[in-house]
């Protein structure tokens, strides 16, 4: 559970070395050293470094999982290249090219970008003027796949915000007051659950693109049938968090649903929320992708990744670039998401991942990780300054705790 | 390889029989011709199942000669052990005693070989004529359970859930070769009677649920002994238990072991059931081994300043803390109102439409700037009367009323308002305070919650109660989890004091901590009580705390109430047969002291016909 991933629970009072390793001075010296509770506060009064909240400790270990921090910063660049090259919503972008204007076929459609540089017998790194090829009828299959990526993208976006808000909202709910609420909710989930996902967006989608006005209400759709999942997650990390004493405590402070809710519970689950979200996010890329596979999703003359490869599928032999750029997007951005939700789940509940070479003992390593770093960077280059001793040490003992091995 | 292991186990019996006891070797002589399927009386080893250790001409059974630790972590070495050496002989209870962190654990664990990869131990420990710091996995396995064995805290996940309790008795007998089969089912039969728990037969095809705690303790000590080790390490056996449990449990581990003769190393926090138990005592402080020596020596006459410290930490029947007077609630005073009162309160949990009764017709008030204390055992309904006067749980019938108004019967406004009044201090320090609210938030919730004053004078309050609870200004900023337990729990008072409330209600807020940090964490409770005089409904099991603390006492059994007065009456005058039961069983850190108590304890279990384990 994510939100006892900086709690240990026996943490030890103090670790052995530490007074010895600051070499803290006179207030060390009036703290009588035989007693734990003493010791502790003067710790405690010694802890002069910055505190680090739980969302502070999650987004360090985030940067320092590689694969999610590429996958960001390549998710970053897709994004970018798709909006700013053919523009958005009537914007210009610096592709002069529609991707709804047919033209003249030129060298059969073959795709004119060439990276093999021409020294080494290539024809020099150049875009051309079809870098990604044409279609049969002429257009530019560059624009066509950035704006396949765009829908792609506003999918994940519109989707992503949809059902995690409705997803949250509705497990919270049924988790927090149970009874007849829980009953009616969860209900209601399963009912959207034991209907066939693509079915039910076929015919939701196909209903929505009556209405017009482009991807939105699609996007919407999409989003109001992946909800369940994330609505039984959270359902049961609230059921057990409503259980713990900082709920009753609010409780008996006379606190409100709303704000035990919001306050308390949520802000605990958002482990689970936005692990899950990712994952929902990368489902409903594919989602929309097999939609307008099948023809329920994007109609032409617009556009989407997963429509161009159906039109195009029968070329896939002959004018295989067709199939390959679209098929190479909607794969770079559902990999990068789910590497991404994997960097999040990992630094949200650090014991968990499988990765991490040396892992402590049962565990803390990578929060200890994390605040060894910050160790690190307050200490500056040499790494001789105090501040970030106490937060080390602390680790250490959390290290330990966190095995069992500290007595309780 | 079950021939090869058997062949290497026996050899160390065989020549045990011959230096033992005769009954000994006449036990071990019967068990390899094959001995009657008949029931002999148990509990006296005649079977040769369980065998009598010989005395090993004084030298010690189990040995750490300057014994280290050291856990190779990412950021460095941590030296949990520094160098300990104390002996263990056959027949003798050692007590490792010590506070969180404190190494105890770690240095018992080299024992059996069960530390972590990351470990590395320097020093000998010797198990009998073995070294075992010497042994690879499959040495250790051999010595597992054979020669040392252990007793677990929590009986509950020492066992199986999903095992019979016969399958896991007989595990270790198959696993070592000993028996197999009906043989195996027999002597389980057997450690079962041996460690007192009746119609052993029968309860042989149960799983561990539906054994009380205290029984599963029992079937925890019947695995740990069923191989005949030499040597037992019981680490922290009765912290999870009753008071009245853990008498018991004792009594049971020193009969055991006076029928065996096995070196018990026992490792406790709790300075009572040192006294009561060991032979010899070991104080560690952060992994060295500050003082040793025999128990009277080391109990009475403690030579370390730590130990002295450790001792007088502990909370003794008849210690007093200063605490405000209350007022008191007469007829002939009509404007005073009792701060809780309640009369024929009965509590139900609703189990899928199903009634369970908990809290049956109790009647007790408070008085403002009283203290009254809920005694009682686990399950005795304690803290859900504390829960329910705090509108947690609603109050199937009987009336319940705070400062004249009933809660329960309140709604919205009016409840939020009486809530106000109201503070809560909980048991678990780790899950009380909401991880993801930095302490000046935590702290100055109830004033949020209730729109009191703006960020400035709420921040000023904050300030305030940190001081009031001496921690230092500054961790209005840090995290919970930044803070150490006792430091938590302190957090968790001021939280409760945010909004000057007339009654407090507080569910066991000492008895996760340290003994040294609980004796720290009460003395500021009693000072605040004195200074803010709220009233208070003290919820715990630990009577002596409840002495030290309480104005009043009510004694609950099973949802019942048994006894209730003033403290001084209650606990130094009992009159119900059960509080003189509790308070007999509740260990006293002096083992002259604690010998008297439990003979006593012993002339009254007697008086009334049952047998002390």
């Amino acid at each position: 559970m994510s939100n006892e991933d900086g709690t240990p629970r026996n943490k030890p009072e103090y670790t052995p070395e530490e007074n010895v390793r600051n070499g803290t001075g006179p207030s060390q010296t009036a703290v009588d050293m035989a007693n734990l509770a003493e010791v502790e506060d003067a710790k405690l009064r010694q802890q002069t470094g910055k505190s680090y909240s739980q969302g502070q400790l999650v987004r360090r270990r985030f940067r320092n999982h590689k694969a999610a921090m590429i996958s960001a910063v390549f998710l970053a660049l897709i994004f970018i290249l798709a909006f700013t090259s053919i523009g958005y919503a009537g914007i210009p972008g610096w592709w002069d090219k529609d991707y709804a204007a047919a033209g003249a076929v030129v060298n059969g459609g073959n795709p004119t970008l060439s990276l093999v540089p021409q020294w080494l017998g290539g024809q020099g790194i150049q875009w051309g003027e079809h870098p990604f090829g044409q279609d049969s009828t002429g257009k530019d299959y560059f624009a066509l796949t950035m704006r396949g990526t765009q829908q792609s993208l506003i999918i994940a976006l519109v989707v992503g915000i949809v059902s995690t808000v409705i997803g949250s909202v509705v497990g919270s709910l049924a988790g927090y007051f149970r009874g007849w609420i829980d009953a009616v909710l969860m209900r209601a989930t399963d009912l959207v659950i034991v209907i066939p996902l693509l079915v039910l967006a076929a015919v939701l989608g196909q209903m929505s693109s009556g209405l017009g006005a482009g991807i939105l209400p699609l996007a919407l759709v999409l989003g109001l049938v992946t909800w369940t999942s994330l609505a039984r997650l959270v359902r049961g990390e609230v059921l057990s968090l409503r259980e713990k004493e900082f709920v009753a405590a609010a409780v008996a402070m006379g606190a409100k649903p709303g704000r035990v809710i919001l306050r308390h519970l949520l802000p605990n689950t958002v482990g689970v929320i936005v692990v899950n979200a990712t994952f929902a996010i990368a489902a409903a890329i594919l989602l929309e992708t097999s939609l307008s596979f099948l023809g329920f999703g994007v109609q032409p003359p617009d556009s989407s990744l997963g429509l161009l490869i159906s039109q195009y599928q029968n070329a896939f032999t002959t004018r295989p670039w067709l199939f390959w750029w679209p098929g190479m997007f909607i794969l770079a951005i559902a990999l990068s998401v789910n590497f991404i939700g994997d960097g999040l789940r990992d630094a949200f509940d650090p014991r968990q991942g499988s990765r991490g070479k040396k892992r402590g003992i049962f565990g803390f390593s990578g929060r200890d990780k994390a605040l060894n770093k910050t160790t690190g960077s307050t200490a500056g280059p040499g790494g001789k300054d105090v501040p970030g001793q106490p937060i080390n040490g602390s680790g250490l003992g959390g290290l330990l705790g966190g095995s069992g091995i500290g007595n309780p | 390889m079950s021939i090869f292991g058997r062949k290497k186990n026996h050899n160390p019996d065989e020549g045990r029989s011959e230096t033992g006891t005769p009954g000994t070797a006449g036990a071990a002589g019967s068990s390899k011709a094959g001995r009657p399927a008949s029931g002999t009386s148990p509990a006296t080893g005649s079977l040769g199942l369980v065998q009598r250790h010989p005395d090993r001409d004084g030298r010690p059974i189990l040995s750490f000669q300057d014994v280290s630790v050291t856990f190779n972590t990412e950021f460095g070495d941590v030296n949990a052990v520094k160098g300990v050496s104390f002996d263990i002989k056959p027949g003798e209870v050692v007590a490792l005693v010590g506070e969180s962190g404190s190494g105890k654990s770690v240095t018992s664990s080299t024992a059996m070989g069960l530390l972590p990869a990351n470990a590395s131990v320097t020093g000998t420990v010797m198990l009998g004529d073995r070294e075992v710091t010497a042994l690879d996995a499959n040495g250790l396995r051999k010595i597992r359970g054979r020669h040392a064995a252990m007793v677990f805290q929590e009986p509950m996940t020492a066992l199986n859930p999903v095992l019979t309790v016969g399958d896991q008795l007989t595990e270790s007998l198959n696993v070592h070769g000993i028996a197999y089969g009906t043989e195996a089912d027999r002597r389980a039969v057997e450690l079962l009677e041996m460690v007192g728990i009746p119609d052993a037969q029968h309860r042989l095809k149960q799983y561990p649920h539906q054994f009380s705690g205290g029984q599963r303790q029992r079937i925890v000590i019947a695995m740990a002994i069923s191989c005949s080790p030499e040597v037992i390490i019981a680490d922290e056996p009765t912290t999870a238990l009753d008071v009245t449990v853990q008498a018991e449990i004792l009594e049971l581990l020193r009969s055991l072991k006076d029928q065996l003769n096995t070196g018990i190393l026992l490792i406790t926090h709790n300075m009572g059931v040192v006294a009561d138990m060991a032979d010899r005592v070991c104080v560690m402080l952060r992994g060295e081994l500050v003082e040793s020596g025999e128990v009277h020596q080391v109990m009475q006459n403690p030579q370390h300043p730590y130990t002295e410290r450790l001792l007088g930490s502990v909370p003794r029947l008849g210690a007093e803390l200063t605490v405000s007077e209350p007022d008191t609630v007469t007829a002939s005073q009509t404007t005073a109102v009792y701060a809780i009162e309640a009369q024929g309160l009965c509590i139900e949990y609703d189990h899928r439409g199903k009634k369970n009764r908990v809290v049956h017709d109790i009647d007790f008030t408070v008085a403002p700037g009283e203290i009254l204390g809920l005694v009682g055992e686990s399950g005795s309904g304690k803290s859900t009367i504390a829960k329910s006067v705090l509108g947690l749980l609603p109050v199937a019938s009987g009336s319940l009323k705070i400062h004249g108004s009933d809660l329960t019967r309140l709604a919205g406004k009016e409840a939020r308002a009486l809530r106000k009044r109201i503070g809560v201090v909980f048991q678990d320090p780790a899950a009380s305070l909401d991880p993801r609210f930095p302490i000046g938030d935590v702290i100055t919730e109830p004033m949020v919650i209730h729109n009191v004053g703006n960020r400035q004078t709420r921040m000023e309050r904050a300030y305030e109660l940190l001081d009031a609870v001496k921690l230092p200004r500054s961790v209005v900023n840090r995290f919970p989890h930044e803070l150490s337990g006792g430091q938590r729990q302190r957090i968790s008072i001021a939280r409760a004091l945010t909004l000057d409330p007339e009654v407090l209600i507080a569910d066991e807020p000492t008895s996760a901590l340290d003994v040294s940090v609980q004796a720290a964490v009460l003395d500021m409770f009693a000072e605040l009580q004195s200074r803010y005089e709220f009233a208070c409904l003290f919820v715990s099991h630990d009577l002596a705390v409840v002495d030290m603390l309480a104005h009043r006492v009510l004694v609950l059994k099973d949802g019942r109430q048994v006894e209730q007065g003033p403290t001084q009456e209650v606990l130094h005058h009992p009159t119900q047969e059960y509080t003189k039961r509790l308070l007999s069983a509740a260990p006293v850190p002096d083992p002259d002291e604690q010998l008297t108590k439990r003979t006593e304890r012993r002339q009254l279990l007697e008086s009334l016909g049952e047998r002390p384990y």
